[in-house]
């Protein structure tokens, strides 16, 4: 059975569909919004396996079907699917693990009131992630691309009751935002010196080599390409929003952990890794570095079960970034793939161990759960196993091989290589500390005492993980690296890593004693006991519980800053603009005051003054008459003699 | 479709409305509104008519009307409908009744209903007209109703924002109008055709002189920019969106800001090419300023609705921002028409978008300040989402569209803009990156603030869900949001023939 | 020097003229000054008789119709005199004319 390409649409359509479906249905109804996510989910997992057949029968090709969006001009803005080995890969995991984490959650979430809302969020996740991974415009993977932040924004918040859970949620999205707008100016970029986002398009595409060759100021795009990746995979120094995303239920940390939010910056840079010129790589390969490192150490320090995960999955990302940037985005994809599988399975295992005992998740209050919750203690110490990179069994082991591999044959520097080792020194140390405080010594809270393994609907999934977490690194050992020439047919084996193999076997083994040493030879008495690692070096150890505070710096810097901007903004327009209208108000009602006081005093006194002259003259008239008839016959009288006179002194005529 | 004069209907439909409305003395509340209503709709169904008899491909005027009017003046009544003015007659179309039924209370007086009709006939008139004349009869006689209504129908400082409304934007209007003097005065015409060939050929500005020409673009360009409006002649806005009733803000925000824009587009451009070329090193300034400022000053509000002005002043400034880097790449050799061409549908878009997007938040608002008894704080609220989640998720689409998320429409007219701005002025698209941030900065604020959170302020008592009414005007926006964001071909489709000969066109006289 | 007859009428009207004006000016009694008043009106109708019985054209009537009109318009501005000065006495209770100064500015 094979998926043709034009039918890709169809795995995120199904999960998308579920979605509408979930937030159509009445309140409450939880079953039916479960049971159509996982219905959608397996479907869309049979899709892709049967895309996967369609991949493998040509691991070269590169599938397309595109299509317009809008018309822009004389052209249009095109879209389209992609199905190559790494879409088709891609699809499987992120459909099988995802599957795995609805079903847990089926158990998980049971109880919640908003159950259905649950299912309907995972599915938009599920359906913006497959849709991000196949893909072929960077227009269409920035617009899924979003869309996983909108729903991870959605899950983080989901409790969004709790303050915190608000605040992370808020904090995930800015955070992420920030990179996105540099992936955005990087598209826009590219956009516009190719004038296509299609990757491939019969020659025509970005990733097309004769587009590539004549791409100039590729550096800088890859590089702001690498910011949205940065944010969404946290990388140094935009790591701060995972941890805080632990606020969500946990089978969203699964997700956003394993298969999908993280997952997506480091796909992004390995499809696109044509784009990037050694430059770029050489930026990508430090960040990936310093972040691998910055996330174990931090992860030494931390105490909520969940947040020790977080920083490793940190961790974990910046070996695949380092991967990457040191030129193999295969071995990147082969440690995203098994790194999916055993971190959803230590998710789902501290979902479990949560949910058994009533939501506490500090391993000072934890304690003794190898002996009630067994199926999760083995379960979850095959995925420590892989983590730490235990040797030969674990899938995690030949994936980290493969990075640090890579990293040991990278031309430009060392640093990187180093950088990687002491992480894995470091990854099996706290995750020694970890099982060691969970699982073993004696109860030391309540939530942990009452503990006792949780439902089939939550343990099946762990077991088949933990499969999976082992089988999977059969896939790309050395002796046959299946997975890394289906990826790259150009893929060359170089064997002779076994000198390295058994140095950082060696350095397995020494993470794993150092943290046996510490935490498992004296178990945890009580949970205020402090913790060895702080007795040793307590500055340090504050300092690191403290995330090396990241977030005290940002909050005193940048969000101090936009306070300042925001103040500015605002009283620029309280005070300047609106200033100078009132001014002009002012201007004006002064301009009215003076009109009216020259009408006033200079016009109209005028006009006044004359009237009221002639008001007295007409007065001073009017008492000449005095009413008396004789006096008037007696001016006649006068008047006509005078008028004689005037004719005869003056001659008549 | 040469019987019925289609467009003139259009724009008399709601003044009759208004006409009928003042005469139905002693009508029961209920008919009141159920007639504004129903004329109201009549632009919807008009428009869906002019959109059915509109040929996108042509890009010249259509539908066109023109009689003498006065001949004394070279007036003449002239109509004309092309893919621009077919957007915004669109988005009246759907903004008119959905701005009724949000303030489906206050529209049970006669008087509310008549004033907005006389509001939305006034837009119409701005949106059709092709002759100065009638344009700025429309332009002002706009204001009229706008004053009443927020006088009559606003909140404690409505007579202050009122007065202020008018005078700010009328006190720009006396500048463009002397300008119009001077440019029939030169050329002896009003009609927008006519200047613009002038304008494109460079015979305008001779006819004026250098300053003079200088003088005139000034002119129109203050009347535009307050109305519009460009940073800094921004600070009527906030006091009069945050004092206007819901629906009167709905449509300022929505269609009125959009009338300075389509002046924008149909006046100053066409008639100054060269000076607004000359100037925009400038205006592309204050339209950042717009951009970043605003969004920043609106993280800084706690009144809901003056951070929902500023908002409009960012999203608006995207348009001016676009507008002004073409005008400003304009003449440069090697100039990309692609980039032209998408910042120019992406303003269009963007002009309906933000009209979408902003009607809705505004109503939400006012669903907000109606079970709250008036009070509209940041603070004033809490935990929104678990008493009312149907209200919560369709504030929710409005919200994500407003900060440009993919999928909805906000998305798709930003990702033009600034994939032509980029084109044109990479620089500027950088610094623009900032105002998406600040949006998404104070969007999210209020979300958290508001929806999310325990139950507080005034969410802890009984705190209905949307209701019959206030579901009918949100969810026809919220439908249009998400149809526009994943097939914009829809409204593209109407405008990329116009966009397309505009940037294939653009060279300085 | 001898007088012509037009000169010795119109010495008489002059003397009439003078003497009606010194009745109305002199006397206070109402009635008496409208009695000068007439009499200075018949020295004008004398000197009206006189210029046309003397003058050059003595066949037309026209002084006689003068007069006659005057005579006319006399009598009934008596009438109207008259009754004015029953209304003052009304008023004031006799017809003094000093008295009589409400119509004053």
């Amino acid at each position: 059975m094979s998926l043709s390409v034009q039918l890709l649409w169809l795995i995120p359509a199904l999960p998308l569909l579920a979605a509408v479906v979930g937030t159509l249905a009445p309140r409450g109804e939880f079953k039916l919004s479960a049971s159509t996510a996982i219905a959608a989910l397996t479907l869309s997992f049979l899709l892709s396996c049967g895309a996967l057949i369609t991949a493998l029968a040509d691991p070269s090709a590169h599938l397309t079907s595109n299509f317009t969006w809008f018309d822009l001009g004389h052209g249009a803005v095109r879209l389209g699917w992609l199905l190559d080995p790494l879409t088709a890969l891609m699809c499987v995991m992120v459909t099988f693990v995802g599957l795995l984490i609805f079903v847990f959650s089926t158990g998980y979430m049971r109880d919640d009131a908003n159950a259905k809302q649950f299912f309907c969020f995972l599915s938009l996740f599920a359906a913006a992630m497959l849709g991000l991974i196949i893909a072929n415009s960077l227009l269409l993977l920035f617009v899924c691309w979003e869309l996983v932040g909108l729903a991870s924004y959605l899950l983080i918040g989901f409790w969004f009751h709790k303050p915190e859970a608000a605040a992370a949620a808020k904090k995930a999205f800015i955070t992420t935002r920030i990179g996105d707008l540099g992936l955005l100016l990087g598209l826009l970029w590219l956009y516009d010196s190719t004038g296509t986002l299609l990757l491939y398009d019969e020659g025509q595409g970005v990733l097309d080599p004769v587009v590539l060759a004549g791409l100039g100021g590729s550096t800088a795009i890859g590089l702001l390409i690498f910011c949205g990746a940065v944010g969404k995979s946290g990388q140094f120094p935009l790591h701060v929003w995972l941890p805080d995303a632990m606020e969500g239920p946990t089978p969203v940390s699964a997700l956003i952990h394993a298969a999908t939010m993280v997952a997506a910056g480091v796909f992004l840079m390995a499809r696109v890794f044509p784009l990037l010129t050694p430059d770029a790589l050489i930026v990508i390969a430090f960040t990936g570095a310093i972040t691998a490192l910055l996330g174990a150490l931090i992860a030494c320090a931390q105490s909520d079960l969940k947040r020790i995960l977080a920083f490793s999955t940190v961790s974990q990302l910046g070996y695949m970034m380092l991967a990457i940037g040191v030129g193999s985005w295969v071995a990147a994809i082969f440690h995203l793939l098994t790194h999916a599988f055993f971190k959803a399975l230590l998710f789902l295992g501290a979902g479990s161990v949560i949910h058994a005992a009533h939501h506490e998740q500090d391993i000072r209050a934890l304690g003794g759960l190898r002996g009630p919750m067994k199926t999760t203690f083995v379960t979850f110490a095959i995925g420590m196993m892989a983590l730490a990179g235990v040797p030969f069994l674990f899938s995690g082991f030949w994936s980290k091989e493969a990075v640090l591999h890579a990293a040991h044959g990278w031309g430009f520097s060392q640093i990187p290589f180093y950088a990687g080792l002491v992480a894995v020194v470091l990854t099996a140390f706290y995750m020694t500390r970890l099982v060691a405080e969970v699982f073993f010594g004696h109860p030391r809270g309540n939530g942990a005492a009452h503990a006792h393994e949780n439902t089939a609907a939550m343990t099946l999934p762990l077991g088949l993980l933990a499969a999976c977490t082992i089988l999977l690194g059969a896939i790309g050992t050395p002796w046959w690296p299946w997975l890394q020439r289906t990826l790259d047919p150009e893929f060359l084996s170089e064997p002779g890593g076994a000198g390295l193999m058994a140095t950082s076997i060696v350095l397995v083994a020494l993470g794993l004693g150092a943290g046996w040493a510490l935490y498992g030879r004296k178990l945890r008495q009580k949970s205020a006991a402090a913790d060895p690692l702080a007795v040793i070096a307590p500055r340090a150890f504050a300092f690191l519980a403290a995330r090396m505070k990241f977030d005290k710096l940002y909050a005193a810097t940048f969000g101090r800053l936009s306070d300042t901007l925001a103040a500015c903004a605002d009283a620029l327009d309280r005070h300047v603009w609106d200033g100078v209208v009132r001014l002009l108000a002012r201007l004006g009602r002064f301009t009215g005051l003076v009109n009216r006081e020259a009408d006033e005093e200079g016009l109209n006194a005028g006009f006044d003054a004359t009237s009221e002259s002639i008001r007295a003259t007409a007065k001073a008239y009017s008492r000449a008459h005095t009413g008396d008839a004789h006096g008037y016959l007696l001016m006649i009288a006068f008047g006509f003699v005078v008028l004689v006179f005037a004719v005869l002194v003056g001659g008549g005529r | 479709m040469s019987g019925l004069p289609l467009l003139s209907a259009l724009v008399i439909a709601p003044w009759a409305g208004a006409a009928l409305l003042a005469l139905l003395r002693g009508a029961s509340p209920r008919t009141c509104r159920l007639v504004a209503l129903a004329f109201s709709l009549s632009t919807l169904v008009l428009a869906a008519l002019a959109l059915a008899a509109f040929d996108p491909a042509r890009t010249t005027p259509q539908l066109v009307e023109r009689h003498v009017w006065i001949t004394a003046l070279n007036v003449h009544y002239h109509l004309g409908l092309d893919g621009l003015s077919l957007v915004l007659v669109l988005l009246t179309g759907v903004i008119g009744p959905v701005a009724l039924m949000a303030s489906w209370r206050t529209a049970r007086s006669r008087l509310f209903g008549a004033l907005l009709l006389a509001l939305q006939g006034s837009a119409l008139g701005v949106f059709l007209a092709l002759d100065f004349f009638h344009w700025f009869l429309f332009w002002e006689l706009s204001l009229v109703p706008a004053f009443f209504l927020i006088k009559l129908w606003g909140g404690t400082g409505a007579t202050r924002a009122a007065y202020q409304f008018v005078v700010y934007t009328i006190s720009g209007s006396a500048f463009m109008l002397v300008a119009f003097a001077a440019i029939f005065a030169a050329t002896g015409s009003l009609d927008f055709q006519q200047l613009a060939q002038l304008g494109a050929d460079g015979s305008l500005a001779a006819k004026l002189g250098v300053d003079g020409a200088r003088l005139v673009f000034l002119g129109v360009l203050l009347g535009l920019a307050v109305k519009a409006p460009l940073w800094p002649l921004h600070t009527w806005l906030p006091s009069t969106y945050a004092e206007a009733p819901t629906g009167v803000s709905m449509f300022l925000t929505a269609v009125m800001s959009k009338m300075g824009v389509y002046g924008f587009l149909r006046i100053l451009w066409p008639l100054f090419p060269q000076q607004l070329h000359d100037s925009a090193p400038w205006l592309l300034l204050l339209a950042l300023g717009g951009v970043v400022l605003g969004a920043w000053a609106a993280l800084r509000q706690t009144d809901l609705k003056r951070m929902l002005a500023y908002s409009s002043l960012n999203h608006v400034s995207y348009c001016l921002l676009a507008l002004f880097a073409v005008a400003h790449a304009t003449g440069r050799p090697g100039l990309s028409s692609e980039a032209a061409t998408a910042a120019l549908a992406g303003t269009i878009l963007q002009m309906f978008n933000h009209g979408l997007s902003a009607a809705a938040l505004f109503c939400c608002i006012g669903v907000l300040e109606s079970r709250a008894g008036g009070k509209r704080g940041l603070h004033d609220f809490g935990g929104v989402r678990t008493a009312a989640p149907i209200f919560a998720g369709l504030c929710g689409v409005a919200l994500f569209s407003s900060l440009g998320l993919p999928g909805l429409n906000g998305f798709v007219g930003e990702f033009l803009i600034f994939r032509g701005v980029f084109g044109l002025n990479p620089g500027v698209a950088a610094v623009a990156c900032l105002g998406l941030l600040g949006t998404a900065m104070f969007l999210l604020t209020f979300w958290q603030r508001v929806f999310h959170g325990p139950r507080g302020g005034a969410a802890t008592v009984a705190f209905g869900d949307v209701r019959g009414i206030e579901l009918a005007s949100l969810a026809p926006l919220v439908v249009l949001m998400i149809a526009l964001g994943v097939a914009p071909q829809l409204l593209l489709r109407l405008i990329n023939p116009l966009v397309t000969s505009w940037a294939g066109h653009l060279v300085l006289p | 020097m001898s007088l012509s007859s037009l000169q010795l009428c119109l010495l008489f009207s002059s003397a009439l003229f003078c003497l009606g004006l010194m009745a109305a000016l002199s006397r206070s009694n109402t009635i008496l000054v409208l009695l000068g008043v007439e009499l200075m009106l018949n020295a004008a109708n004398v000197n009206f008789i006189a210029f046309w019985r003397y003058g050059p054209n003595p066949e037309a009537a026209t002084g006689v119709v003068f007069v006659l009109f005057a005579i006319a318009v006399a009598a009934a501005e008596a009438a109207v005199g008259l009754a004015l000065v029953i209304a003052i006495y009304r008023h004031q209770k006799n017809i003094r004319l000093q008295e009589a100064t409400r119509l004053k500015g």
